[in-house]
């Protein structure tokens, strides 16, 4: 058990690193990446520009929102102990992609551009924490889901309703276009601003690891455990939100990642709530780099967004797993 | 007797205009096993709750030795009662194993990540309960009995002063049901204390020192099983006619309903 578990934080953490490298070279430009690799930090030319502004903060954020999408989708199924979960099931992605779109709407962004990703973030907490009020406290977790159902139709219509006033064309394509989820033409500095966030929500979640671990037993048990059902409940909601919310408002929505990646490695981990965190992070930093890859290969006339890929891959991908499920018994 | 491990003293709860418990006492000392009986819906589950400090009471304490339960954290509360539901399927498919080790949760802290001494006591858990064969072996394979006994084990791993059990032995044979109870009774023994749910009156009145009757949330009668279960009380509580049979006529075998109840 254990060696199959060694392998696997291995065989990931080797496919992130190859998969980091295949990230650096390859793009629209033949870059040599040793040349530029070597003065990353002051180098002028061509290429170390392109690797220092174009594909070293791309294949960061890829790695940051791909862990965070993996590891809230399998903190959010342990909590729920359904295979079905997602990170956006409590209201944080259409929060932060609302926050995100309004200011676009708005027009602000022009005012600083990291207002995009602020506005996101703060729209992430905002639909969590009403989901949160909603539910109340004490509340069970059907109370939860209905809520974060409630809210999310609530972000979504709003979002509509932007759209449908927006003031030119040009703006419904901008507005469209942010919430397809999108790696390219993002900084180092957009990556600055993401990243303490999703740390403080990561670090959260890891931390929960043993409690999610009692809740197979269900609450009751894990509370004669020693588990606080409802503080855990709003840890793990305030950490998705806020690695979520990071996540979305730097890249927009990109599905799937969270649903799939904890669903694919969970029998490989034992079915082991705890153990399948890290391994969930590790599994969704790869599958993102691997798609954003992907859409830079993929020879198509517009440029395809990396969300619309995972989304592609990962429906039928998902319908896969149920079926092949259903044939072997267990979820 | 000695100072009673866990102790409940005027225990009171309403859920709405319903009264659940009504001013509930009891005491549970070291070495004893006591049986808590009583009609469906007398209250027994929400009893066991409160002992195992689950739920609060609207009124009344309980106390551990001489500490009331909620002044104690809730990992130390945890270390020391252990709750074993009625019926309970795990959520995921994890190993045995695995699951007997989530008794030692309440052990461990973030940076603690179980130990020998932990894994023996899994280990000693699984002896005590005969499950030591289905170490490896997947939750969802277990059959209905071996799954009671995993869960028992799961509650025996935390090595605790107090186990509470509601209804362990409901859908098992009766082979099963008195592995399950000796398990128990071991238990009981090592001085420890022990509150099992029960419907059969006779395994209760077999197997425990004492017995608590509860009836409409209040607590009819308690004390050995000969003075609890008398065919005046089981017909008053139960409404069932009984006649004494078995040994020295110690159990209470049920012929019908008592006129009333028809």
């Amino acid at each position: 058990m254990l060696n199959r578990l060694t392998l696997l934080h291995l065989f990931l953490l080797l496919s992130m690193l190859i998969l980091s490298i295949l990230s650096f070279s390859i793009g629209a430009e033949q870059i040599d990446l040793l040349a530029a690799a070597s003065n990353l930090f002051y180098g002028n030319s061509v290429d170390a520009i392109i690797l220092r502004e174009v594909r070293l903060p791309r294949t960061l954020i890829a790695i940051t929102a791909g862990a965070t999408l993996g590891l809230c989708g399998a903190a959010m199924q342990g909590l729920f102990r359904n295979p079905l979960a997602s990170p956006g099931l409590v209201g944080s992605s259409a929060g932060a992609a609302l926050g995100a779109v309004s200011v676009l709407y708005f027009g602000v962004q022009a005012l600083h551009p990291q207002l995009v990703p602020l506005a996101g973030m703060l729209g992430s907490l905002l639909a969590t924490s009403l989901v949160y009020i909603l539910a109340g406290r004490d509340s069970n977790v059907t109370t939860l889901i209905l809520s974060g159902v409630a809210i999310n139709a609530l972000a979504t219509a709003t979002m509509s309703l932007l759209l449908n006033f927006a003031p030119s064309p040009f703006a419904i394509r901008e507005l469209v276009l942010w919430t397809l989820g999108d790696l390219s033409d993002r900084s180092l500095t957009d990556f600055y601003v993401m990243v303490p966030v999703s740390i403080v929500g990561w670090v959260l979640l890891i931390g929960t690891g043993r409690k999610l671990d009692a809740l197979t037993l269900g609450e009751r048990a894990a509370q004669s455990l020693g588990v606080n059902p409802a503080r855990l409940r709003w840890q793990i909601l305030l950490a998705v939100s806020l690695a979520v919310g990071a996540t979305v408002a730097t890249t927009g929505m990109i599905g799937f990642i969270g649903l799939v990646i904890p669903h694919l490695l969970r029998p490989i981990v034992g079915y082991e709530p705890r153990r399948l965190l890290f391994v969930s992070a590790l599994g969704g930093a790869c599958m993102l780099l691997a798609a954003d890859i992907g859409v830079r290969l993929i020879p198509t006339e517009t440029v395809l967004k990396v969300g619309v890929l995972t989304s592609l891959i990962g429906a039928p991908f998902f319908l896969h797993l149920i079926l092949k499920s259903r044939k072997d018994g267990y979820r | 007797m000695t100072d009673p491990m866990l102790s409940a003293r005027n225990i009171t709860v309403r859920r709405g205009s319903a009264t659940l418990l009504n001013n509930v006492e009891l005491d549970l000392a070291a070495g004893e096993l006591v049986g808590l009986i009583g009609p469906n819906g007398a209250g027994k589950s929400t009893l066991l709750s409160i002992l195992a400090g689950l739920d609060k009471a609207m009124d009344g304490k309980v106390q551990f030795g001489k500490q009331p339960i909620n002044q104690l954290s809730d990992s130390e509360r945890a270390k020391k009662i252990a709750w074993m539901e009625q019926l309970s399927a795990p959520h995921w498919p994890v190993t045995v194993e695995h699951l007997v080790m989530l008794g030692r949760i309440p052990h461990l802290t973030r940076w603690r990540s179980p130990d020998k001494n932990d894994r023996e006591c899994v280990s000693n858990a699984l002896t005590a309960t005969d499950c030591k064969d289905l170490a490896t072996r997947r939750v969802d394979t277990l059959s209905g009995g071996e799954l009671t006994r995993v869960m028992l084990a799961r509650a025996l791993a935390t090595e605790p002063q107090v186990l509470l059990a509601d209804e362990p032995i409901a859908a098992l044979d009766i082979g099963h049901q008195l592995q399950i109870l000796d398990v128990l009774r071991n238990f009981a023994e090592g001085n420890h204390a022990c509150m099992v749910v029960l419907h059969d009156l006779s395994l209760a009145s077999r197997y425990c020192d004492r017995l608590v009757l509860l009836n409409q949330g209040q607590n009819v009668a308690s004390g050995a099983p000969g003075d609890v279960l008398t065919r005046d009380i089981v017909r008053e509580v139960y409404g069932v006619d009984t006649m004494p049979v078995g040994p020295d006529n110690s159990m209470l075998y049920p012929i019908g309903l008592s006129d009333h109840e028809r």
